[in-house]
């Protein structure tokens, strides 16, 4: 960061004195959603490379039949903070930091709803992140049970420490947890109460109702997952037997606590991306999103579907026959407020006059590698197929391809989509598409041979298998090291853009919103007059201004 | 002339301006509580499933000499904790009223009896034949009382707060959001542990 400061400061316009652009404010106790914003992408994408370098490492250890890389313990380390790391340190952040800097703008706010909870729920990220990086120097390393942490596994405790990496692991999710509650309740509050005069229910573009169905999954998910670690911590730490089998206690239960909320958070990872689907096709077709109300209400019912659903993560663990069809049928009813939306975006691109930017790129990647992995999801919903792959690669395959092949190209989309209003300058269109294109191969070479590994029958978590699986490995390998070098040319695009790129105009895309009006970036006050909002969102092809006071 | 007046409209609608905004963060605060109290009403809810499911499927469920546990000095005990949900809602009254050495000794009173009923947990922990790791019975006993008289020690915690900030002059110029979230907190603190004595008490 410190050789971005005489780049900034040169920058500094004498017309906006209350806003410096000092560099200074990304490292302080800012209470400005934007900076805020910024804080959680940065930080998220510091941790997203370091669980990136465990993947490396895993996929280096499998490059090869035999466990010959690292030590079989040490592997477990990796896939489990490899695991963990992403989905508390990457993923939740970096949602967070989207939703923090264009809800409000999209709302026409002034800031969110409390500017300190939310600096406050900020400043824990870097703080439970280094916490799990740090459980690499304890006795006995980090966790090893793999994310869920799964008992009887995770409360063995070979060290004999109480300080021990599973102690650790389970204190910085705990605190992962009230920062996404403390962000939740910001986000909600916002969002509910701070609309802009004209901003009703169904003329609130669709990032800030996807963002709004999000948040209330962590808030009736996340406290289940708190719970379950409570009782977990107890079991390692104070002598309880809560899920130790041996003593009467119940580990299916963890299980349940954890789904309950760890399948919702999967929703929670990729509505808000649906979002940035929904934003873009429109901008780059030049066309308004097709179904914008049924769009908005799927959400909806992708919330409360996703409430009725974590069983089927379970189809192994002595599940009852009722069980398994009920939440066998449940899931395969989450596939049609999702088919909605597919279907809503492909009618939106369809017959439209293209502009094939990166985040066009990236989000038209994403709505196809999300067409995939949705279908793989109906394999698995259903009990028989599950049964079958049940801890195989197969479910590792569908999950990276939701959460790589759908959500981070839909991160990345985002990231192009919004750049030049978050820094004021434009990125470079040729390292934008190399970086697509390195991506989206490596994606398909990473994640498309898990799953014929997985139907063959190779487990997952181990470091080494049997040769008959080496050849999809080898690909896989390949294609986990090609999607390593793809970070190079977005973070080169990235620091060279915001240090010296051309300057960007307040709407480079022609788009419609509100955080198109104000100046690239915005002032601290977003608004210098409040948005007065007469027309929907997506008014594509019409003449219609979006405000009343500030024409769009 | 005429710029003086305008000054003097600019300042009153800022002012007015000032007052709405200084309300609305006021509702904001309140919303968002509300909602906090929600999500975290939602890890009761899930210490209560897993309870009943211990319950209803561990073979073995009180520990070996446990008949069970007596009932009457938590009733007591949950008596002054229902009342004190009804005293702390007459000095709220008595706040609303401006009354404030009304309101002052009713919400000490909701301290008092809140305080007591932890003291009366105290003891029947003290006399109780098994602890925390005393199997799955044990084990939910103490976290579910035990969480939730953490709950009810940050309530009185909090009551002590607001009571002494009472003393503070133009403490409620701003409105009165630390007094009715802490209220609410009560409340809430009151119906968990309702649902959480018939669960543990009254169905043994």
């Amino acid at each position: 960061m410190t050789q971005i400061t005489p780049e900034i400061l040169t920058n500094k316009t004498p017309e906006s004195p209350p806003n410096p652009p000092n560099w200074l404010r990304y490292f302080s106790f800012s209470t400005d959603h934007k900076v805020i914003g910024i804080q959680y992408t940065v930080t998220a994408f510091f941790f997203f490379l370091v669980a990136g370098i465990f993947a490396m490492i895993i996929r280096g250890e499998l490059i090869t039949p035999e466990a010959d890389l690292v030590d079989r313990t040490v592997y477990n380390a990796l896939f489990t903070m490899h695991g963990t790391i992403m989905l508390f340190g990457w993923m939740f952040p970096v949602l967070a930091g989207l939703a923090n800097y264009l809800v409000p703008l999209m709302i026409g706010a002034r800031d969110m709803a409390f500017p300190r909870l939310n600096a406050a729920a900020f400043w824990m990220v870097p703080f439970f992140g280094m916490m799990f990086i740090l459980s690499f120097l304890v006795p006995g390393g980090p966790a090893q049970a793999g994310w869920w942490s799964y008992p009887p596994v995770s409360i063995q405790n070979p060290s004999g420490q109480w300080l021990n990496g599973e102690f650790l692991w389970l204190l910085a999710v705990a605190l992962s947890g009230v920062s996404s509650i403390m962000g939740a309740v910001n986000i909600v509050t916002t969002i509910v109460r701070m609309r802009c005069p004209g901003m009703g229910w169904f003329k609130m573009p669709i990032f800030v109702w996807t963002v709004l169905a999000a948040q209330i999954i962590q808030l009736f998910g996340l406290p289940a997952l708190t719970a379950g670690a409570i009782m977990l911590l107890c079991d390692l730490s104070f002598g309880t037997t809560f899920f130790d089998p041996a003593q009467g206690g119940d580990p299916v239960l963890f299980q349940h606590f954890f789904w309950f909320y760890s399948h919702p958070a999967v929703y929670v990872m990729i509505l808000p991306v649906f979002g940035i689907f929904s934003e873009i096709f429109p901008v780059y077709a030049r066309k308004p999103l097709f179904g914008y109300k049924v769009v908005a209400v799927s959400s909806l019912i992708i919330v409360a579907l996703s409430a009725v659903v974590w069983v089927h993560h379970m189809f192994a663990s002595g599940t009852p026959d009722w069980m398994r069809m009920l939440f066998m049928i449940s899931t395969m009813l989450i596939s049609v407020p999702t088919g909605i939306k597919v279907f809503a975006w492909v009618a939106t691109i369809w017959g439209g006059k293209l502009r094939l930017d990166s985040a066009m790129l990236f989000a038209l990647g994403g709505l196809i590698n999300f067409v995939f992995s949705g279908i793989t999801g109906i394999m698995l919903s259903s009990t028989p197929v599950d049964i079958h792959v049940n801890n195989t690669y197969f479910v590792v395959g569908h999950f990276h391809y939701v959460i790589y092949g759908a959500i981070v190209f839909g991160l990345y989309a985002a990231i192009y989509h919004w750049f030049p209003k978050m820094t004021g300058k434009m990125y470079y269109e040729g390292l934008g598409k190399l970086h697509f294109w390195l991506t989206f191969i490596g994606t398909s070479l990473n994640f498309i041979p898990m799953h014929p590994l997985g139907l063959m029958g190779m487990p997952r978590r181990v470091a080494s298998y049997d040769p008959e699986f080496a050849f999809w490995n080898f690909i896989a390998s390949i294609g986990a090291f090609i999607l390593g070098m793809s970070i190079i040319p977005f973070l080169v695009n990235m620091v060279a853009s915001w240090l010296s790129g051309p300057s960007a105009p307040d709407n480079p895309w022609r788009a419609i919103g509100l955080e198109w009006l104000v100046s690239s970036p915005p002032d601290v006050e977003n608004f210098e007059e409040i948005p007065i909002v007469i027309s929907e969102p997506y008014t594509y092809g019409t003449s219609e201004p979006l405000t009343e006071n500030m024409g769009g | 002339m005429t710029n003086v007046l305008t000054q003097e409209n600019l300042n009153h609608s800022s002012q007015v301006a000032a007052h709405e905004h200084e309300h609305d963060e006021a509702g904001n605060s309140m919303f968002g509580f509300i909602v906090f109290l929600l999500s975290e009403s939602v890890i009761f809810l899930s210490f209560f499933a897993g309870y009943i499911i211990y319950k209803t499927t561990t073979s073995d469920w009180l520990p070996v000499g446990v008949e069970g546990l007596e009932v009457r000095e938590p009733a007591i005990n949950t008596v002054i904790l229902v009342s004190s949900s009804f005293v702390i809602y007459i000095a709220e009254r008595y706040l609303h009223k401006e009354n404030l050495w009304g309101f002052r000794f009713f919400w000490l009173l909701t301290m008092a009896m809140g305080s007591y009923f932890l003291y009366g947990q105290a003891v029947e922990w003290q006399s109780l034949q098994f602890g925390f790791s005393s199997g799955v019975f044990g084990g939910t006993f103490y976290l579910l009382t035990g969480f939730h008289g953490l709950h009810v020690f940050t309530g009185v915690l909090l009551q002590g707060i607001m009571l002494m900030r009472s003393f503070l002059p133009g403490n409620y110029e701003k409105g009165q959001f630390g007094v009715e979230a802490t209220s609410l907190f009560w409340h809430f603190v009151d119906v968990i542990w309702i649902v959480l004595f018939i669960l543990i008490y009254i169905w043994q």
